[in-house]
């Protein structure tokens, strides 16, 4: 790992790396996630800032820490040039979603009573709840083996029909492979 | 449902959507979306579900990670763009920063087999989470323009597409999803008894 010691990246990198990301950020429908092998071929293939091993740990670490899961572009600009290029990074990939998704709500929210906008609403309403499932059964799927969906139905069942904490719910799940149960 | 029928809250200031997005975020491993329905349905109040599934299918459609767009989103409408900001920098500020510290810290954790393994575990756990969430989410269907067979019918081959023939993301919004919009259209439009 480079690190907070990381030779600084020079400014046409800092460069390459902002414009970059920038586009892939209006190509990210999804989530910044579904871009991750076109970063990939960027960050690893061609620019050579990262090794194979970085660029995987840093979607793991993004994904076992608190937070939006997009956080792992900030990860993978930290391990190509530190902070600077952390927040480059991340800036440009929020930037032109946020922006884009910010006047579509208000766009949306002004028609709201306006069929096209309500018949929008309702039709994609099943899908959104469709494609949240398919993500779960995505991450269950990723693992090999079949204990660790174990944990995977046993949490399902607990947020769907009681008002737990979600934290006991990672709590345990931390413990049970801890201890090398999953 | 009963449970859901007193009225809604709204935040008092940005600020306390800032802290409120804050926590929301920390309390989020390995995907905030399940924490953000539970925070902002049932314990603040801010949103029937009806409203949630609405902000996300917005945050869906849109390219950008979609809790981002959700935090966007909520906070725009009871504060405007500062809404907006002060939800979004609570859901990226402090978890940025620890994120940042792990990775610094990493090389030294990914040795040890129960770090591997409590990684592994709280995914299984995470995953399980997103499932529930969307199972939550099935009853915000029942008064919908649709009806739930074409609900149903739109919301199956979306998951099965999706998850199983991992189809491209943006071909099924751009197939099944213009269908049920347009299906939706035509259920609205006869609804409301005009011809055009």
């Amino acid at each position: 790992m480079s690190g907070p010691f990381a030779l600084p990246l020079s400014a046409g990198e800092l460069a390459a790396l902002f414009a970059h990301f920038l586009v892939l950020s209006l190509l990210a429908i999804g989530g910044a996630i579904t871009v991750a092998p076109e970063m990939h071929r960027v960050l690893v293939d061609r620019m050579a800032l990262l090794t194979d091993a970085q660029f995987n740990a840093s979607i793991a670490i993004a994904q076992a820490a608190p937070g939006p899961n997009v956080l792992f572009v900030a990860v993978m600009g930290y391990q190509a040039g530190g902070l600077v290029a952390a927040l480059v990074a991340l800036v440009a990939i929020m930037l032109p979603s946020t922006t884009l998704a910010l006047a579509a709500s208000r766009w949306g929210h002004a028609r709201r009573d306006w069929l096209p906008v309500q018949a929008f609403k309702a039709g994609m309403a099943p899908i959104v709840i469709a494609l949240l499932m398919a993500t779960g059964w995505i991450l269950a799927a990723a693992t090999p083996g079949w204990r660790h969906l174990v944990l995977t139905v046993a949490a399902a069942l607990l947020v769907w029909r009681t008002r737990i904490h979600l934290l006991w719910l990672i709590a345990a799940g931390a413990v049970a492979g801890a201890l090398g149960w999953v | 449902m009963s449970t859901e029928a007193a009225p809604l809250e709204r935040p008092r200031s940005p600020r306390e959507l800032f802290i409120a997005f804050t926590l929301l975020a920390l309390q989020g491993f390995g995907g905030v979306l399940a924490v953000a329905q539970r925070v902002l349905c049932e314990q603040r109040r801010w949103l029937t579900r009806e409203q949630f599934v609405e902000i996300l299918a917005v945050g869906q459609v849109l390219p950008g990670p979609n809790v981002c767009n959700v935090a966007l989103m909520v906070g725009d409408r009871f504060f405007g763009w500062r809404g907006a900001l002060a939800a979004l920098a609570g859901m990226m500020a402090v978890p940025l920063a620890i994120v940042l510290a792990l990775t610094a810290l990493y090389a030294q954790f990914a040795a040890l087999a129960a770090v591997a393994g409590a990684l592994k575990g709280m995914g299984a756990v995470a995953a399980g989470m997103i499932v529930g969430t969307a199972l939550k989410l099935v009853p915000a269907l029942r008064g919908n323009a649709l009806g739930l067979p074409a609900c149903l019918a739109f919301g199956a081959p979306a998951f099965v597409l999706v998850a199983l023939v991992r189809a491209p993301l943006g071909w099924v919004l751009l197939g099944l999803g213009a269908a049920a919009c347009a299906a939706a259209a035509w259920r609205l439009r006869a609804r409301a008894g005009s011809p055009r």
